[in-house]
């Protein structure tokens, strides 16, 4: 079976966290950038649109760089947050979890958005003549009937992120232990003579994480669906 | 009570209304086209007039001269719509409940007691809104609307989703409403035979105008010059 070594399994670990923190981090914006593009019209509207899905078609490593001169220690953001909050992005897990969490961003908000589209606005002002206002309505009527789009989109944004190579390596570069992700080792694994076999026990990891990933996801949509067709 | 006098534009079509109801049912007759949906949606508080004033009891729903515009959710006026609009995500009894909780109101069993008995609800409380029958739905709808306890009941049109024997079900529970609840209710519909029935006065709208105001006669006289 598959024995792996505690460098390996530091890395699934990694991996795990990074992706899971950074999805979660990425969830309560992705709501709010998805409600804003499904039910506001703005000037503008095209360009936030836009901006929002330049991770999924710029190359990777752009993106990485570009957060590297932004987030980094000398970087406009990251000198400011690491100076007056402690925060600091370069070379840390934390990076890593930033970089999965734009590049898996568009991911997120696309399925959210969709899902905030299809429903009826008129069940919102059936809430409203009930005495729900705007924050109640969305609480309680927007968000829960957008449930199938949430979970669809936290799922993609989580693979997105457990898979994320080319912005990660450029942003944070591949320190095992604080950076090195399944990915990132893998890569390692190749580059070195004799490293097949871990790569190939990591690539089964991959596979096996991102098959339960998807059932479970499945799994959710179902159970979310039903509730609303009444079993 | 209510007392409504707006006007609105749009577009082609044009809308300017002015009347006062009584306690009891008031019917909002007349075809369709005729500007009464939009009507109660600015009774509820869904369309903005133009200009105007609506006022229910002595209190103020909107006034363009006073810049006063309640909001919906502040306005504690049921809607029956159309078409149920029952959330399906919840069940019966979550649809059921939903008002109370939004206006903030205690639990008070006897009272949710009562609406279920009143609309036979007992046994589809735990359901599931997708599985009902069209009769069952606007039940529901009617009992969470009534259980926000309301100052004024709308109703749109709460038959017309349904055939002839679903109405035949429902009316009777409309009935004991008026009867037994004694909350003030304004009834939409283009058709006579369930407003004889139900309402005790009438306002007949006509392309967004008042055409007439009275009894339960203007039913009749509608029915005879109908088209």
């Amino acid at each position: 079976m598959l024995d792996l070594t505690p460098d390996e399994w530091i890395a699934i670990r990694l991996s795990l966290k990074i992706a899971i923190v950074a999805t979660i981090v990425a969830l309560p914006f992705g709501i709010a950038v998805a409600w804003v593009l499904a039910r506001k019209n703005f000037w503008g509207k095209t360009l936030i649109d836009g901006v929002v899905h330049l991770p999924l078609v710029l190359p990777p490593v752009v993106t990485g760089y570009l957060l590297l001169i932004s987030f980094g220690r000398r970087g406009l953001i990251g000198a400011f947050l690491a100076d007056h909050f402690g925060i600091v992005f370069s070379f840390r897990w934390t990076g890593a979890a930033l970089a999965c969490g734009i590049m898996g961003f568009p991911l997120l908000v696309r399925p959210i958005r969709l899902a905030i589209e299809a429903i009826d606005r008129r069940l919102e002002d059936a809430a409203a003549t009930l005495g729900a206002n705007r924050i109640w309505v969305f609480l309680t009527i927007t968000l829960p009937l957008a449930l199938p789009g949430l979970i669809a989109g936290f799922v993609l944004c989580f693979a997105k992120a457990l898979g994320e190579f080319g912005a990660t390596i450029t942003f944070v570069a591949n320190i095992p232990g604080e950076t090195q992700t399944i990915s990132a080792a893998i890569y390692t694994f190749t580059q070195i003579p004799g490293g097949d076999a871990a790569a190939g026990r990591l690539v089964l990891v991959a596979i096996v994480i991102a098959l339960a990933a998807l059932v479970a996801s499945e799994w959710l949509a179902q159970r979310a669906g039903l509730r609303f067709h009444g079993e | 009570m209510l007392a409504v006098d707006v006007e609105k534009r749009l577009g082609e079509f044009s809308i300017a209304v002015r009347f006062e109801t009584a306690a009891g049912v008031t019917a909002l007759f007349g075809p369709s086209g005729a500007g009464k949906t939009t009507l109660v949606n600015m009774i509820a508080g869904l369309v903005a007039p133009d200009r105007g004033r609506i006022m229910l009891a002595d209190a103020v729903l909107f006034d363009s001269a006073q810049r006063i515009d309640v909001p919906a959710h502040r306005r504690r006026i049921g809607y029956v719509f159309q078409e149920g609009r029952l959330f399906p995500h919840l069940s019966v009894a979550g649809n059921l409940d939903y008002g109370r909780r939004m206006c903030g109101l205690a639990p008070d069993r006897a009272k949710m007691a009562r609406i279920v008995d009143l609309l036979d609800l007992g046994h589809l409380t735990d359901r599931r809104t997708g599985k009902l029958s069209g009769g069952e739905r606007q039940r529901v709808a009617v009992g969470r609307a009534l259980l926000m306890r309301p100052r004024l009941l709308l109703l749109d049109e709460p038959l017309a989703s349904l055939d002839a024997a679903r109405k035949r079900e429902i009316l009777p529970y409309l009935e004991r409403l008026r009867d037994e609840v004694g909350i003030p209710m304004v009834y939409v519909s283009h058709h006579a035979g369930e407003l004889r029935r139900i309402a005790t006065s009438v306002v007949r709208l006509d392309a967004g105008h008042v055409a007439a105001m009275g009894g339960r006669e203007l039913l009749d006289a509608a029915d005879a010059d109908a088209v």
